[in-house]
């Protein structure tokens, strides 16, 4: 069965076209593009889905996925995102947006859509840090994380704890579904792939804005190999941000 | 049978489905392909049980599984 890890045996999916990617080894964006194009093609989707690609290292998600994307500037995929489906309101849109992109340079397009209710799905990829540029700090990087920007981690004085993406949006009104996974094992990345596939249905359904955050790893700069990673999810990550259905 | 099998130039050797697989079937430890990576082998093709568990690991889509 095409695009369907639940049963024994497994093809790529339509919605992902047979390229290589840029992507390091064991970076979670691959695992997140695959995930999102077999949701799109389970739910026989892909002739009308359009996508709203980020800055960041998922910048090209143009070039991989096999319907129609646009990319945005830094930040704002969700005005972008707005706008094809007030235009187009029979298209499933959805943005694809890093941590930076979503929740440093973009936090007032997140909040505004999320408030006026836009019928889009968000896909919020967290992986703790501004992978495309070098690896420095971002607004959900772990109080003691070290990157770039502090090399000796995170001082919650000078900067603060992490910024909790789902749980400042699930109160607002305008917000029909909040929920954050991750892809520290097999079972999880099936979790979180029922979420985006909610996610996706609730477009179809015609309720409103609805945000799945995926925990995901950058090896490159947290500067571990990719097993590594997904334990430092596991331990330290997901303690922080719990995993659910925040809101429904 | 599930027939497992790894495409030698779209791995990039991140070690996850190795993680994975309940079976120990996979390894990284045959040499480098022509990108500089260890992609990684099934060891014992014929022990795959199919379930799938390195397909849902592998960032890559390296990985087909098909039914015989
Ligand atoms: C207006 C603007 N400001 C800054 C940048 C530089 N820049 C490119 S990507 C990026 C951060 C990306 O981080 P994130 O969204 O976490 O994505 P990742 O690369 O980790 O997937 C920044 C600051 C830019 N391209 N445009
Ligand atoms: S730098 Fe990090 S986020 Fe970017 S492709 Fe590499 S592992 Fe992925
Ligand atoms: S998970 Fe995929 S890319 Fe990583 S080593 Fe296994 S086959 Fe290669």
């Amino acid at each position: 069965m095409t695009g369907n890890p639940e049963k024994s045996a497994y093809s790529r999916p339509e919605s992902l076209r047979d390229v290589p990617t840029h992507f390091c080894a064991g970076c979670g964006h691959g695992t997140v593009h695959r995930i999102i194009a077999e949701v799109i093609d389970d739910l026989g989707i892909r002739e009308r889905t359009v996508g709203v690609a980020p800055v960041g290292c998922a910048v090209v998600a143009y070039d991989y996925f096999n319907f129609d994307v646009t990319e945005a500037a830094h930040g704002r995929p969700p005005a972008v995102a707005t706008g094809i489906k007030r235009v187009r309101p029979d298209l499933v849109v959805f943005t694809y947006q890093g941590d930076g992109d979503l929740a440093a340079i973009g936090t007032a397009e997140i909040i505004h859509a999320a408030n006026r209710g836009e019928n889009i799905t968000v896909i919020f990829v967290n992986n703790g840090i501004y992978g495309m540029t070098g690896g420095q700090m971002a607004p959900t990087t772990l109080v003691g994380q070290p990157t770039a920007t502090c090399p000796g981690g995170r001082d919650f004085q000078l900067a603060g704890p992490p910024i909790k993406v789902c749980e400042m949006l699930a109160p607002l009104d305008g917000t029909d579904y909040i929920a954050r996974g991750a892809l520290d094992s097999p079972a999880h990345t099936r979790t979180l792939k029922g979420y985006i596939r909610q996610a996706f249905l609730n477009k179809l359904e015609g309720r409103r804005f609805s945000l799945v955050e995926a925990l995901t790893a950058c090896p490159t700069y947290w500067r571990m190999t990719p097993p590594a990673s997904l334990a430092r999810i596991r331990e330290e990550i997901i303690p922080q941000f719990p995993l659910g259905v925040i809101k429904e | 049978m599930p027939r497992i099998s790894i495409n030698q130039s779209r791995c990039k050797g991140c070690g996850l489905c190795v993680e994975v697989c309940p079976k120990h079937l996979i390894s990284v430890d045959r040499g480098m392909n022509k990108k500089g990576v260890y992609p990684s082998f099934c060891s014992r093709p014929e022990d795959c049980t199919g379930c799938l568990l390195c397909v849902t690991a592998c960032p890559d889509v390296a990985i087909t599984i098909s039914e015989d």
